[in-house]
């Protein structure tokens, strides 16, 4: 039993590392693609999430979402082919390990007109 | 020194910032005494006054102020920094010490209920009027001394927090339980804070607003001491509570009024407290890029 501790130990700090080197899209689980934004297509909410993204991310991820140091740019594959659900979970759980907080404390609805900028914004 | 002096000070610094910086949104609830699971964002720095107005029980009146730096080292650790001071009606204004706070959050991800370790080290005297928190028997006594000789007692104490935080519904509740113990003597005390809180609307307006009910966020808090761990318990322990207002402008700049209201013999009748705060997003950037240019780097 004692010999296998440190076999487990070095698999709990690869997956740990595994984890951080994902994007924060990638940490999104799967069955998060079935939250569905109630805003979906909306011109208003589209303009409120420019307003919010300004104000909540726009100083990491820059104005046009180009990225700035650790934090990735926003107009990429990845995030284009992010379902809105998978968006949602990256905003409220953020990826604090990698620098980007977490966004709960702003209320759903908030958090779904961003992603609702972020994907019509392509 | 006045008590408008010290007023004019305490808020300077966050009308500087304003006039100088880009703007993020400074992200806590309306609260003056307890803290959510909300961690201040990496790179960031928050800016803030916390000052309390009121005329204890045989007392002058008193504001106390604290000037705050909140600053966000990781997602998942936050460090404040606090100076203190206070000024008493027919008395004096005096410098009352600094505290030095760090939180770190347990949990990597959201959860119904998410777990934040404080710890604090305070070095203050009893002159201090900030009322950060109330452990103790703290109370309405502890407000009335003359300045000259509250403020020869030394108050070196370790501080620790369990804070409890849940977001449910667009509402905030969070608790927070409180272990103090000076360093010198005295036995441990212990403290509780609780509090709930919700925006005015729950969706964002499309257009930049400054009185709109998406910037408002109304709720209350409880907060009281807890007795010693020789006597623990709420005999001749002080309890408030107090309903909170915050307003955030488009610019980022938030101010927060809050009257509390002393619910026990021991505890302060009425104190009103009041705050300015202003968050510099990515404040660590624009220190690096301003001294890198000072010393002939691109």
């Amino acid at each position: 039993m004692k010999s296998r501790l440190p076999g487990a130990g070095l698999l709990l700090l690869a997956l740990s590392a595994f984890a951080a080197d994902r994007t924060p899209v990638q940490q999104a689980p799967v069955e998060a693609a079935a939250f569905s934004s109630p805003f979906a297509g909306s011109e208003r909410a589209r303009k409120a999430g420019a307003k919010l993204y300004e104000r909540e991310c726009a100083t990491c991820h820059g104005a046009n979402g180009e990225g700035s140091g650790k934090a990735l740019p926003l107009h990429s594959l990845e995030v284009d082919a992010a379902a809105p659900g998978r968006l949602f979970w990256v905003l409220t759980n953020g990826s604090l390990r990698r620098g980007m907080p977490s966004f709960a404390s702003l209320p759903a609805r908030e958090r779904w007109q961003i992603v609702e900028y972020l994907k019509q914004a392509r | 020194v006045s008590l408008i002096t010290l007023k004019r000070i305490s808020l300077l610094i966050p009308t500087l910032a304003c006039v100088l910086h880009s703007q993020a949104h400074a992200g806590e609830g309306p609260f003056f005494v307890t803290y959510t699971h909300q961690m201040e964002e990496p790179g960031n720095l928050e800016l803030a006054t916390k000052n309390i107005v009121g005329k204890p029980d045989g007392g002058n009146r008193l504001l106390g102020s604290a000037l705050e730096f909140e600053y966000g080292v990781k997602g998942w650790w936050t460090t404040e920094f606090y100076l203190d001071g206070q000024a008493t009606a027919g008395d004096s204004t005096v410098f009352t010490g600094y505290r030095w706070e760090n939180r770190f959050r347990l949990f990597l991800r959201e959860h119904w209920i998410n777990p934040v370790l404080y710890t604090e080290f305070e070095n203050i005297n009893g002159a201090d009027r900030s009322l950060l928190e109330v452990v103790g028997t703290d109370g309405n006594d502890d407000l009335i001394g003359p300045n000259h000789e509250s403020r020869t007692e030394k108050k070196r104490e370790m501080e620790a927090k369990l804070i409890l935080g849940s977001y449910f519904r667009g509402w905030t509740i969070a608790e927070n339980f409180i272990a103090e113990k000076n360093l010198n003597h005295s036995p441990f005390e212990f403290g509780y804070a609780a509090g709930v809180s919700r925006p005015l609307a729950l969706e964002a307006r499309p257009d930049r607003c400054n009185f709109c009910a998406e910037n408002i966020q109304a709720g209350v808090e409880i907060y009281g001491g807890l007795g010693t761990h020789e006597r623990f318990g709420l005999h001749e322990t002080s309890h408030c509570v107090a309903p909170t207002i915050a307003w955030t402008l488009a610019n980022g700049t938030r101010f927060t009024v809050s009257p509390g209201f002393g619910v026990t013999e021991t505890s302060a009748p009425f104190l009103l407290r009041f705050g300015v705060s202003y968050e510099i997003g990515q404040f660590s950037r624009s220190a690096r890029r301003l001294f890198g240019a000072a010393g002939g780097r691109p």
